[in-house]
């Protein structure tokens, strides 16, 4: 394998093996169980993208291995960055030393609406900042004082959480202790979250806690006025799993509102707490982030009778298809709205398609993202005739891998919990036609030649899902490959070398 | 339907459409169970009072919009002005994560470092074979000539050693025992960036020069400090430098790893101080710190070695050019030549050009202590008046220097200075006592946003404007790159306070 680009999915097991070498045995043996080849399968095609193969072979949610650059994050990073955040109307406090809050602060992009500083919160870095007294004698005390403060300084704050970061748990506080009392005091909800960043292999342990932090300290706690006053009605329904990144969830709601549906709850991109405790009132939940909310939902189920089914608003084909199923939910007028809404938007989908395929046509694309979206985004991709040729998740477990099978075709590159290393390689042999990934990825990708669009933060841009953010995402990918950059690399001086063989 | 393929809509102006504002309206009614109008109205208004400026300043636990990072973050931005040096932080996987993004949203350039991602057992048992295997395979998959080690809170919390550790992953050959790895430790608890940066320059020193045996020479060492703008910067100094003849070693230059080329290589690595020339730094005459808080332990190591130390805070403006290059004059013996004093005399020109539009206007300043330090002492050189000074991760020590350098000047006079105090609070001090323009970074649009104080970014870190970094503040050329960046800001909210036709437009005037 000496060649400087593979040709071909017919490349990729050889590719695999080629990079595997650099390792020492033992990170290589663990290394092998990560990266494979999606392969064919008996199972019958998926009903919406007509596609079935086999993408579950490997291993997934393990730890990483130590000094490799792996991309993921941590336990605070999924209950604070990911899940509890983005509720508006509370007070998230980063417990501990002052990094983990400054790291993510406006990071995200959870868009809201509200007054910053007075009824809304996200974009506001909230801190115990640690310092060496507080790690000795426990940070407590401070935790109280700190609840205190907020309460007087941001009278209506709705409630606080507290995101535990690494030292927590280590010292021993008793932070629970603390949540009680301070609700007791106040009559304010306060929610304690054991996500200190060392629990679990990435930040996939911390939306599971931060799911059981909901379902303990506020599903359980008595109800709130805001329940009380709650009129469930027939269309009620959940967004589960939308952040509201670059106004995702606007965009998604606007359909569903279309359609006849009321959304009691948008978790957890522009919440509010009321939002929260009213969920189990609704008649179904809706979920996009699987791998980040499906516990919640599971619960809701048990104890609350509330169905749960996924749902895809990235690119037409998905969208339609999501809106005719959770139609289905639903009586006739709810069916016949989806239909309404579907066409309503079909001159959109088409002219977008017109415009922007003809210029996308046969891309190759690599993928290397979180949550739902190396398998979610992939039929976006197809609609606009792009081709994919390798995608992998940060924190996946075995069934988003399984989930997988129905997006992506056989002979696909697949790469859990990729290295810097691996990411490298395998970009500069294929050489796709465009990366999507993380910030940590975009710059040295780009300084490869390849066009790049971050897949986290949608590069500063969206919303991506629904109609009007399909347009959007049509013409962010177009003006990433098709921008002249790409054309400059080589001074016109310097003779193109060319490749030995 | 708002959205269409001819002219797509991006989020601002998609969501400003009348069917989005509807439904984000009848979102708020009906479901988000929110406080009334009038109340959120009062509480804001209460906010920003006298009153609330003193509950606010009363704060003993909470901290609300820090200005400061931790402190391997510091480390791990002086590790990379290394030659080849990969930074390996030993401890939890997510804060490196945190460290790469940030470094790359500031500079938009890659940022590379490793983790030992440690987990559960690592915290019952310690990191150890998290550190013997972690060392093993960076060594073997990113090829660094160096691997610098410092570590997150969680593995200080539970005391690994990491003297220890990496003598013994040596020992098992994870790297050859001659390999550099120099460590620091830094925890996160323990003051910010700036302390990071210092631990891990004294750990690399100390790493070349524990064992080595001083010889004297006439060359002299420069330790840039944790600087946004590092990239201009570092380049600036050695221009001036070598326009004086000095032969010096810059200790961490991040200069050229923090802005490779986009010509189809990915370099990891770029640049940076070679080991050799780290370890030959022993031998100068003298040490000097462009930042003294980025290095009072590093610089105290050089004396004990035998080398004059010197630091300054931050060579940004007229003065501290001036103190910078005689301070080198005075170390080196060679004179300033007459290229840099004609640079001096045309940054004066600037200056007295435009001081009519300077002259009296009032400022909130925040950053790092040399950053916050040299920006007020430039704003009174202008004629400016710092009104709000302040750095959350500013000392008391760090606060009574202001307070004498403040009192050097009738500009100063209004000057008051806060250190350990917050974004938070500076939204109190700017409500209750405005000011004309506010210098910062870019967390700062947000007291841009509640007091509709314009916002001048000068601070690490930019994340919303790009390149700045790329221009140097320093020097006497650097110094005119900020005052022009003072100036646009002037002069834009001049015209934009006379742009209504008819109304306000008999003082749009053309040369100002």
């Amino acid at each position: 394998m000496a060649k400087d680009h593979v040709n071909g999915p017919e490349d990729y097991e050889a590719l695999i093996e080629e990079v595997l070498e650099a390792y020492p045995d033992k990170a290589k043996k663990r290394r092998a169980k990560h990266l494979t080849v999606s392969k064919a399968t008996d199972e019958a095609p998926d009903a919406t993208t007509g596609i079935a193969s086999k993408c579950d072979t490997q291993k997934s949610n393990i730890k990483s291995i130590p000094g490799v650059m792996t991309v993921r994050g941590c336990a605070y990073a999924g209950s604070k960055g990911v899940v509890w955040g983005p509720v508006k109307d509370m007070v998230h406090i980063s417990h501990g030393p002052v990094g983990c809050g400054q790291y993510s602060w406006s990071q995200r992009r959870n868009y809201y609406i509200g007054k910053t500083g007075v009824d809304s919160f996200v974009t506001m870095q909230f801190t115990t900042d640690f310092q060496e007294k507080d790690i000795v004698f426990g940070g407590d005390k401070k935790l109280e004082k700190t609840i205190d403060e907020i309460n007087e300084l941001f009278p209506l704050a709705n409630g606080t959480t507290i995101q535990s970061e690494c030292p927590i748990g280590l010292i021993g506080d008793d932070i629970e202790a603390v949540a009680r009392k301070k609700k007791k005091e106040t009559g304010k909800t306060v929610v304690p979250v054991r996500c200190e960043g060392f629990r679990g292999v990435s930040q996939s342990l911390g939306h599971h806690i931060a799911n059981d932090a909901v379902r303990d300290w506020v599903f359980e706690a008595e109800e709130s006025e805001a329940v009380k006053a709650y009129e469930p009605g027939p269309y009620d329904v959940n967004v589960i799993g939308d952040y509201n990144i670059g106004g995702d969830a606007w965009a998604s709601r606007i359909l569903l509102e279309e359609m006849g549906l009321n959304v009691v709850g948008n978790w957890s991109g522009d919440a509010t707490l009321a939002e929260i405790e009213r969920a189990p009132k609704a008649k179904l939940n809706l979920i996009h982030c699987y791998r980040s909310m499906n516990y919640i939902c599971r619960y809701m189920e048990e104890k609350h009778g509330i169905g749960w089914m996924e749902y895809n608003f990235f690119g037409p084909t998905q969208i339609a298809a999501s809106l005719r199923a959770i139609a289905k939910n639903f009586d006739e007028t709810i069916q016949e709205n989806a239909e309404k809404v579907i066409a309503k938007y079909q001159p959109l989908v088409d002219e977008v398609i017109a415009k922007f395929r003809p210029r996308l046509e046969g891309k190759s694309v690599m993928l290397y993202v979180g949550g739902l979206r190396p398998r979610h985004v992939v039929t976006a991709y197809d609609d606009l005739g792009m081709v994919i040729a390798g995608t992998g998740y940060e924190f996946a477990h075995n069934d988003d891998y399984k989930r997988t099978g129905h997006y992506v075709k056989e002979g696909t590159l697949i790469y859990d919990d990729v290295t810097g290393y691996e990411l490298e390689k395998f970009i500069e042999k294929i050489r796709p036609d465009l990366v999507g990934s993380g910030i940590k990825e975009k710059y040295p990708v780009q300084k490869m030649g390849i066009p790049f669009r971050q897949m986290h933060s949608w590069d500063y841009s969206g919303p991506y899902h629904g109609y009007d953010g399909f347009a959007i995402f049509a013409r962010d990918m177009d003006l990433a490959i098709n921008n002249p950059v790409w054309g400059m690399y080589d001074a016109p001086w310097d003779t193109p070398a060319i490749a030995a063989e | 339907m708002p959205q269409s393929a001819d002219k797509v809509l991006d989020h601002a102006p998609l969501f400003q459409q009348p069917e989005y504002k509807e439904m984000l309206e009848n979102k708020k009614v009906k479901f988000e169970c929110g406080h009334p109008d009038e109340m959120v109205k009062e509480i804001g208004d209460w906010t920003k009072s006298w009153e609330y400026r003193e509950k606010n300043l009363a704060r003993e636990a909470l901290t609300v919009n820090p200005a400061k990072a931790c402190q391997p973050l510091g480390a791990v931005f002086a590790s990379a002005g290394y030659e080849k040096t990969m930074s390996f932080v030993h401890g939890s996987q997510g804060c490196v994560a945190y460290y790469r993004s940030h470094l790359s949203r500031h500079f938009k350039e890659p940022a590379s470092a490793v983790s030992s991602s440690m987990t559960e057992d690592a915290a019952v048992f310690g990191g150890l074979n998290n550190m013997v295997d972690g060392l093993a395979n960076t060594k073997a998959l990113y090829d660094p000539k160096m691997i610098a080690v410092s570590t997150t809170c969680m593995a200080e919390v539970i005391g690994d050693d990491l003297n220890s550790f990496i003598l013994q992953a040596k020992e098992k050959g994870s790297v050859e025992a001659d390999f550099n790895v120099p460590y620091a430790h830094t925890p996160a608890f323990v003051g910010s960036h700036v302390d990071g940066y210092d631990n891990m320059q004294k750990g690399i020193l100390q790493n070349f020069w524990e064992k080595a045996e001083r010889t004297p020479n006439e060359s002299i060492n420069i330790i840039p400090g944790f600087d946004g703008f590092a990239v201009a910067n570092n380049r600036e100094i050695k221009r001036m430098l070598d326009e004086m003849g000095v032969e010096y070693t810059f200790l961490s230059d991040v200069s050229d790893v923090y802005d490779t080329p986009s010509d189809g290589e990915f370099r990891m690595y770029d640049g940076g101080t070679t080991l050799e020339a780290a370890a030959a730094a022993l031998n100068a005459k003298a040490t000097v710190s462009m930042q003294e808080y980025c290095s009072p332990k590093t610089l105290e190591y050089a004396a004990s070695k035998g080398q004059e130390v010197a630091a300054l805070h931050y060579p940004m403006g007229v003065q501290a050019t001036d103190e910078f290059l005689m301070k080198i004059s005075e170390l080196t013996g060679k004179a300033i030549p007459e290229t840099l004093k004609k640079e001096r005399g045309r940054l004066v020109d600037a200056l007295a050009d435009s001081q009519a539009h300077l002259h009296g206007k009032t400022y909130a300043i925040y950053g790092d202590p040399d950053f916050v330090y040299a920006m007020a002492r430039f704003v009174m050189e202008m004629g400016g008046e710092p009104v709000h000074c302040l750095a959350t991760n500013g000392s008391k020590k760090w606060a009574a220097k202001m307070e004498e350098l403040l009192a050097t000047s009738p500009f100063g006079k209004q000057g008051k200075v806060w250190a350990g105090k917050d974004l938070w609070h500076m939204r109190s001090l700017m409500a209750t006592e405005p000011v004309d323009m506010l210098i910062g970074n870019s967390y700062g649009k947000y007291l841009e946003r509640d007091t509709g104080t314009p916002l001048i970014r000068l601070m690490f870190p930019i994340f919303d404007r790009h390149h700045h970094h790329r221009f140097p503040t320093w020097g006497y050329q650097g110094a005119l790159t900020t005052l022009v960046k003072i100036l646009d800001t002037v002069f834009d909210k001049l015209d934009q306070d006379t742009i209504i036709p008819g109304e306000t437009d008999y003082s749009f005037d053309l040369t100002r």
